[in-house]
């Protein structure tokens, strides 16, 4: 066999993804003395993560003693319309203020109440104000105080290295991956007994997302290619306030935050119209009027809070219904006011990132104009099928972490609930890695065929003579995914979907990469387009088969929520070359956890009393 | 709202790698409400799919971007092109202090490095009902951590900008800022003083605020982080009140070899044994 040029390293965990669930994961390894490593896509410091603005939730209990687990526990159920993976819902509430107060023990430095404590702010589909903050910058702090502990540890850092595929043994058993620098373009081959995948999202699929480059889907691709399931594929959080005009702030994300600190949702009729868009679900603790909503700001005791805090698909298909009636903005959205409502000074000191990023990004002055906002593809909550405790996927020595696993969040997350669930569960895939690791003798001694054969396909695209720019086929794909399965689905359009898709995955393969293998993003895009298109396939599959319209995915033809549908996954997998969708059980949450739900989507329930209504 | 009149744009785009380069035109049709950034990539879409540069939020988040935009050091996503003279050529080059990789790509590892020399946030024993830190004391660090790491500061301190030698003992206003910030922080109790002037190099610094001038983020590095931690490190031999409240507080420990040598510590070495073989 010829030699192929490559860097060899051998580990006990091999960490893939470097934003919060993979830094933590990478943590927890190392101080459970296991040889690790962590490997990112982009400089260390750089993941997405650093992009989460409104905060951290978690029952710390601060700002309203009344919270507690099982409340937020409850919130993140109903949030995800019972697709959950209670297990998870359940761990994720209970360790949440452990991994908060751990941050502060590392460095964090939170906003605090008067006297002292971790501050917690309001955000939607929170009973209680839950989030804690630092201003709107908070999944900074995170990256910052979990690169600098990983620092202060001395883990050693993969940078700019895309992993390209896992390797296994004869035993099912994954022992290594194939990657290569980006910046330099060779090659580099790990062994580990546990791998770790903490690739995070999937945005880069859509035409207008808040993702960045990175947000290919490599680690769902990565583990469905090893063979592991993923998990309601269909379900994509649009987030309903994403910028879409002018062009240099599309995608930029508007926070919960202006909402929940006084701004509201218009048409071009000037009307508040999220008030004709709530739900008997959501109607005993949302208020009916605009005078009772304008004055829970002030008084959250006795008020109900306004429509416009409802959960994040609710608001997101009210303002779709509205741009489809006609009464959009003139670039195809609505208009988040809150210039009109708030003094100057106040948004600024409220907001201030914001404020910052609008000024300087696109010269708007969002303490004078309202802005232009509408759904924009944000987050996945369906990804690859993890066991709750120890995130081990159904491949051996596979683990997966924050958002590139699935269960957590059902059919829609709630805001803030991703910051804990990094490390909540980075956490727990580390110590469950570390602990296999340390358990395990598998020998990871790896074939020097298959690296081989990697390392062929990868540079494949170089041989292709003549082929497809890859940016043109990636327009292609982000076009499809935008217009037949975007937030609004249908069962023609999602058949039309999978057939392009299938027209796209052949043409996919003979696009063209020029240049040279040192930093060269079009060869880069060549084979992130390989995880796009793999993402996209579940994610169209599986929308077919979920006919129901549930949290983040809506089906135009299956508007209501099917109690039948809540019981079970649907279940992505890629055997000899396809992807196929089956619905197979969900796990059944135990009477004690049911007990605290009072009230499951699709019944028509009264409320219990409102004991404590905020 | 910005826009940008219609018509052709000039861009002059540095292209090559550590061996040279030069600039290369590219003409292509003005857009209305773009940044630099955007332009860039219509470029790399269409005639240049293998234009090397390094971006990731878009947003001035992540600080990613950094190039100098005709000769300016600044952020490619946060640079609107109404903001620029578009009826002439606009050059965009890569970061001078750091090595070039690849078009405007630079090699800025020597950021990386200097992370790991800083001596790491060691908060005293967590009392029972948690620590208490109150706002007024923690928004001194929530200045400096408001960083994204952009590293123009870095790029545009003269110091090292055009002293390549003196990276070898400065650690440039990113991380001076770094030291200010866990200086100042409410529950931290090393004492980092010595280190910062011997080590870290504090004394280069002469102040001229070329790093606060470029920072995308508005922290004000010479006058809320260098000048304080120049005093701070003054105040440790001089300073008669310093002495009185160390004398009241409490010292804070002094710091030792294992604070800034996790990569050659014995416990890392121990969890680093045996591993990264070169084939």
């Amino acid at each position: 066999m010829a030699s192929v040029d490559y860097e060899r390293h051998d580990y006990d965990v091999l960490v893939i993804g470097a934003g919060g669930a993979g830094m933590r994961a990478a943590i927890e390894s190392l101080e459970q003395g296991c040889r690790t490593a962590l490997v990112c896509k982009s400089l260390f410091g750089k993941a997405h993560t650093v992009m989460a603005e409104g905060g951290m939730a978690a029952a710390l209990g601060n700002v309203w003693p009344e919270d507690n687990w099982q409340v937020h526990f409850r919130d993140t159920m109903r949030g995800g319309k019972m697709l959950n993976n209670w297990r998870m819902a359940q761990l994720h509430a209970q360790e949440a203020p452990d991994r908060v107060l751990e941050l502060e023990a590392w460095g964090a430095l939170f906003d605090r109440t008067p006297d002292g404590r971790i501050l917690q702010r309001d955000f939607g589909g929170h009973r209680y104000a839950r989030l804690a903050h630092v201003g709107d910058r908070t999944g900074l702090e995170l990256i910052r105080t979990t690169q600098q502990r990983a620092v202060g540890l001395g883990i050693d850092v993969y940078m700019e290295l895309k992993i390209v595929r896992l390797l296994k043994n004869d035993s099912g058993e994954v022992i290594g991956a194939v990657g290569f620098y980006r910046d330099k373009g060779n090659f580099v081959v790990f062994s580990a007994k546990s791998i770790v995948l903490a690739t995070g999202g999937v945005g880069k699929s859509w035409k207008f997302t808040s993702n960045s480059w990175e947000s290919t889907g490599d680690g769902h691709a990565l583990a469905l290619w090893a063979g592991a399931d993923a998990i309601e594929m269909e379900c994509v959080q649009f987030h309903p306030t994403g910028m879409i005009w002018p062009t240099s702030a599309r995608g930029l994300l508007v926070t919960e935050g202006v909402r929940g600190d006084g701004g509201v949702l218009k048409n071009s009729e000037g009307e508040r119209f999220m008030f004709n868009y709530i739900s008997p679900y959501f109607k005993d603790e949302t208020a009916e009027t605009i005078e009772e909503g304008d004055k829970w700001y002030e008084d959250k005791v006795n008020y109900r809070r306004p429509p416009e805090l409802l959960p994040r698909d609710e608001v997101a298909r009210a303002i779709n219904s509205e741009v489809k009636a006609g009464r959009g903005s003139p670039h195809g959205g609505v208009f988040l006011d809150i210039a009109s409502r708030r003094s100057p000074e106040y948004i600024k000191r409220r907001l201030p990132s914001m404020y910052h990023q609008f000024k300087q990004l696109a010269d708007v002055d969002i303490t004078a104009v309202p802005m232009e906002i509408g759904p924009t593809c944000h987050y996945i909550m369906g990804g690859i099928r993890v066991d709750a405790d120890t995130e081990e996927t159904a491949v051996a020595g596979l683990f997966a972490a924050g958002e590139v696993a699935g269960g957590m969040h059902g059919a829609n997350r709630l805001g803030g609930n991703s910051l804990s669930d990094l490390l909540v569960f980075g956490r727990r895939a580390g110590l469950a890695a570390a602990e296999r690791a340390k358990a395990s003798s598998v020998e990871t001694t790896l074939s020097e065929a298959q690296i081989k054969e990697v390392i062929d396909h990868a540079t494949s695209f170089f041989a292709n003579e003549g082929g497809e720019n890859p940016y043109d086929l990636h327009h292609e794909l982000q076009e499809t995914m935008q217009n037949l399965v975007g937030i609004i689905r249908t069962e023609s359009e999602l058949i039309e979907a999978k057939e392009k898709l299938a027209e796209l995955g052949e043409r996919a393969k003979k696009v063209t990469a020029t240049g040279g293998r040192e930093f060269n993003p079009g060869w880069h895009l060549a084979l992130d387009l390989e995880s796009m298109l793999a993402v996209a396939n579940c994610t169209t599959l599986s929308a077919i088969e979920r006919k129901e319209s549930r949290g983040g995915h809506t089906r135009d033809d299956y508007p209501k929520a099917d109690p039948e549908l809540e019981k079970v996954n649907m279940v992505s997998r890629y055997r000899e070359g396809n992807y196929s969708v089956t619905p197979e059980p969900k796990p059944e949450m135990p009477p004690e956890l049911m007990a605290l739900i009072e009230l499951s989507e699709g019944e028509g329930k009264s409320a219990p009393a409102k004991e404590e209504s905020k | 709202m910005s826009a940008v009149s219609t018509g052709e744009l000039l861009m002059k785009l540095w292209r090559g790698d550590a061996s040279g380069g030069d600039f290369v035109e590219y003409r292509l049709p003005a857009q209305e409400g773009e940044v630099v950034l955007d332009v860039v990539h219509r470029i790399q879409a269409t005639e240049a799919p293998d234009l090397a540069v390094r971006w990731n939020c878009k947003a001035g988040k992540c600080g990613s971007c950094s190039a100098e935009i005709n000769g300016q050091p600044r952020l490619m996503c946060m640079t609107r092109m109404s903001t620029l003279p578009i009826d002439e050529p606009i050059t965009i080059s890569p970061m001078r202090t750091f090595p070039v990789i690849r078009d405007l790509v630079t090699d800025v590892s020597y950021n990386y490095e200097v992370a790991k020399l800083i001596p790491s946030f060691t908060p005293g024993p967590r009392p029972a009902e948690g620590y208490r830190m109150f706002q007024v004391d923690v928004e001194r660090g929530q200045e400096f951590r408001k960083c994204i790491e952009c590293f123009l500061c870095q790029n545009v301190c003269h110091v090292i900008r055009d002293h390549e030698e003196n990276k070898a003992h400065y650690a440039g206003p990113r991380f001076l800022a770094r030291l200010a910030e866990l200086e100042m922080h409410p529950l931290d109790t090393l004492d980092r003083r010595a280190y910062i002037a011997e080590r870290m190099g504090l004394g280069y610094c002469n102040i001229t605020k070329c790093c606060t001038e470029v920072c995308p983020e508005g922290i004000h590095i010479t006058d809320n982080a260098i000048i304080p931690l120049k005093e701070r490190v003054v105040d440790q031999r001089y300073d008669p009140v310093a002495w009185l409240g160390r004398k009241i507080r409490g010292r804070p420990r002094p710091m030792t070899p294992a604070d800034v040598e996790p990569y050659t510590g014995a416990a890392a070495k121990a969890a680093r044994a045996g591993q990264a073989e070169a084939s």
